[in-house]
C-alpha cells in the first residue's frame, strides 16, 4: 500500500510541474485544438455519406 | 518459476462488400484467396490433425455445452511470417504466430492489418464487377452480433485451473480500463435502451457466465478451451476472449503484457494482501464498461468494495514488487518487462488525474476524444447516427477511409518492423522453423499447423516434422541446420536421424 501512496505522489508531483509551466501547457493546448480542428474537417470529407444508411447496412453474423 | 509467456492474438475481423454479393463468407474467401494468389504467391494448407476445441481445461464438458465446430472446407492458409489466415466462420482470421513477448504481439498484431490491407487491395483488383471488400478491426455490429479478437498464453500445465480462473478474473473485469476499444451506445438486454452513451468496451457487454467452454454463446469471462498446441503434459495455452481488438499499439501492449504478467505470478502463486475476488465478476464487467466517472463500487466477495482502478493499482502493486523480488524473464526481453510495468503505472495515473490525456495511448480515449470534438462542432445527441458512423469508421482498415489513422497515437514498433512482420516469423519461437521452411521451401511443404510440419518429398510417404515445443525451433537453434541443407528432405533426413 505505501507502493500506491508513492505513485499517487509521483502523480500529484507531475500534475505540479504541468502547472508551473502554464504558457507551454496553454500553447500546447491551443496547437492540439488546432490539430483537432483539422482532424474534424477531414473527417467531414471521408466519413460516409448518409450515415443513417451506412451504420445500418452494417450487419455482421456472430463469430468466434 | 513461471515459465515463459509465449503469446499470440486472433483477429476476427468484420467484412462488409459495398456494391456486390453480401455474403460474408464468400467476401472473407476472396479476400484471403486473392493475398494467397496474388500478393503471398502461398497456396499450404492447414492441417487439422491437432484440432480438438471441445477439450475443456476442467477436465470435463459441461453437459449442454456447445464446442465450436472445425470446418475445413474453407481458405485456411499459413503465411512465411508463421501466421495463419483463414475464414473463420463467415469472418476472415488473422492468428498471429507465437511471440516471445507483448511488443512482438504488437508487431504482429500490426503485420496482420497491413495483411488485410494488401487483401482488400489485391481482392479490388481481382473482381470486377465494381464492388468493393472492406474489413474493419472492430468487435460488434452495433446490432448485437460480436466476433473476437482471442489472446493465448502459454502456461504451466502443473498450475491448477480453478487457480487461473480465480486469479485472472479481477483483471479480465478490469483491464478494459485502458484496452477497451470503445463503443458508442449499447446492443443487448444487458442495457436498457438509450441509457448508455458511450462505453470503454466493444466486448464487455456480451459476457454472460464467469467460466466456460463455449464462444459464440453465454459468452465466458475465463474460456476453459484447452488446445495446447504443443506438449500436453508440460503446457497449457489459455485461450482468452474476452478482450477487444485494438488499434492503437498501446493498448494491445498493455492487454498482451498485463495478462501475461498476472498470469505469471498466478504460475508463481503470488498474492497480495487483499483477496480480489468480485461477488459478481458479470455483473461487474458490464458496470465497469459504462462507469466513465471510475468511481461505481463493485461488490467483492469479502463483503468490501472496490473500484475497478483500486483492482488495478493492487494488480500494479503485486507485480511492482514481483518484478523486484523474482524479475520478470518470463516476460520476454528485459525492456519489454520493464516497459510493461512503467506504462501500466503511467496509464493507471492518467486514468486518475484525468483520462483524457490518454487518448493518444488508449483506445476507448482517443475514439471518446473524437466523438465529443464532433458532437461539438455539429451539435449533435449522442443518439444521432454521424456518431455510430464515425464509431465504425474509426476501425475502417482502408487507409484512405480510416479514421484511427487520422490520429497522431503513439506508435511502439517503427513501420519497417511492421513490414518485415509481414514475410518474417519471429526469431525466437517455433513459428520460426514453420516461416523459414515455408519460404524456403514452399513447394515441399504440404500442410502446417501450430505445432507440426508436414513435408511432401516426392516419392516417398508424407513426412510431419511435430513441433511440441514452442520455445523450440527458434532461429538460434535451427537456422544453421536449415542454412547447412540444400534440399528439403536432407533437413528431415537430418532431423529424424
Amino acid at each position: 500500500m505505501a507502493e500506491r501512496e508513492l505513485k499517487k505522489k509521483q502523480a500529484t508531483e507531475r500534475t505540479d510541474e504541468a502547472v508551473e509551466d502554464v504558457p507551454a501547457t496553454s500553447a500546447t493546448g491551443e496547437k492540439l485544438k488546432a490539430e483537432l480542428d483539422d482532424l474534424l474537417d477531414e473527417i467531414d470529407e471521408v466519413l460516409e455519406d448518409n450515415a443513417e444508411e451506412f451504420v445500418r447496412n452494417y450487419v455482421q453474423k456472430g463469430g468466434e | 518459476m513461471a515459465i515463459p509467456k509465449v503469446c499470440g492474438i486472433e483477429t476476427e475481423y468484420g467484412i462488409q462488400v459495398v456494391g456486390g454479393d453480401p455474403n460474408p463468407i464468400a467476401a472473407s474467401s476472396v479476400l484471403i484467396n486473392a493475398y494467397a494468389r496474388d500478393v503471398a504467391r502461398q497456396q499450404t494448407g492447414w492441417d487439422f490433425e491437432d484440432e480438438a476445441p471441445g477439450n475443456d481445461a476442467r477436465g470435463f464438458a459441461r453437459e449442454g455445452s456447445m464446442p465450436p465446430m472445425v470446418e475445413t472446407h474453407l481458405v485456411n492458409t499459413v503465411l512465411t511470417n508463421g501466421s495463419r489466415y483463414y475464414v473463420d466462420h463467415a469472418h476472415p482470421e488473422f492468428s498471429s504466430p507465437e511471440c516471445r513477448d507483448a511488443l512482438e504481439a504488437v508487431r504482429f498484431d500490426r503485420a496482420g492489418e497491413q495483411i488485410v490491407i494488401r487483401s482488400m487491395e489485391a481482392a479490388d483488383l481481382a473482381v470486377h464487377d465494381g464492388s468493393h471488400l472492406v474489413v474493419y478491426k472492430n468487435n460488434s455490429d452495433g446490432k448485437g452480433n460480436s466476433y473476437g479478437c482471442h489472446e493465448n498464453y502459454l502456461m504451466d500445465r502443473d498450475t491448477p485451473f480453478s487457480r487461473v480462473v480465480q486469479g485472472i478474473t479481477p483483471h479480465f473485469v478490469t483491464r478494459q480500463l485502458f484496452c477497451g476499444s470503445g463503443k458508442v451506445g449499447s446492443e443487448t438486454s444487458v442495457h436498457e435502451p438509450g441509457a448508455v452513451d458511450y462505453q470503454l468496451s466493444q466486448r464487455a457487454e456480451f459476457f454472460e457466465e464467469q467460466v466456460g467452454l463455449e464462444t459464440t454463446l453465454k459468452r465466458p469471462i475465463v474460456n476453459t478451451r484447452d488446445e495446447p498446441h504443443a506438449d500436453s503434459r508440460r503446457y497449457r495455452r489459455l485461450h482468452v476472449i474476452v478482450g477487444d481488438a485494438n488499434l492503437a499499439e498501446v493498448s494491445t501492449f498493455l492487454k498482451v503484457g498485463t495478462t501475461a504478467l498476472v498470469l505469471a505470478m498466478i504460475e508463481d502463486d503470488v498474492t497480495g494482501s487483499r483477496n480480489l475476488s468480485l461477488a459478481d465478476p458479470v455483473r461487474a464487467i458490464h458496470a465497469v464498461a459504462v462507469d466513465r466517472t471510475f468511481g461505481q463500487l463493485l461488490q467483492m466477495a469479502d463483503g468490501s468494495t472496490a473500484t475497478a482502478l483500486a483492482i488495478q493499482w493492487e494488480l500494479y502493486s503485486l507485480a511492482r514488487k514481483y518484478s523486484d523480488d523474482r524479475g520478470l524473464e518470463c516476460l520476454g526481453a528485459e525492456h519489454v518487462g520493464t516497459a510493461v510495468l512503467d506504462r501500466w503505472e503511467q496509464v493507471l495515473n492518467g486514468l486518475e488525474t484525468d483520462p483524457m490525456t490518454l487518448a493518444r495511448q488508449v483506445d476507448w480515449v482517443a475514439k471518446l476524444q473524437l466523438l465529443e470534438a464532433y458532437r461539438d462542432r455539429h451539435g449533435l445527441g449522442w443518439d444521432d447516427p454521424r456518431l455510430a458512423a464515425v464509431d465504425l469508421q474509426y476501425h475502417d482498415l482502408r487507409p484512405s477511409r480510416s479514421l484511427f489513422a487520422r490520429l497522431d497515437t503513439e506508435r511502439l514498433v517503427d513501420q519497417a518492423s511492421v513490414d518485415a512482420a509481414v514475410t518474417d516469423p519471429p526469431r525466437d519461437t517455433r513459428a520460426w522453423f514453420r516461416g523459414e521452411c515455408l519460404k524456403r521451401w514452399p513447394g515441399s511443404v504440404a500442410t502446417a499447423n501450430w505445432d507440426s510440419l508436414v513435408f511432401d518429398l516426392g516419392s516417398d510417404p508424407l513426412r510431419r516434422v511435430p513441433m511440441m515445443d514452442p520455445l523450440k525451433g527458434t532461429a538460434e537453434h535451427v537456422e544453421a541446420l536449415l542454412d547447412s541443407c540444400s534440399t528439403p528432405a536432407e533437413l528431415v533426413d537430418r532431423l529424424s536421424g
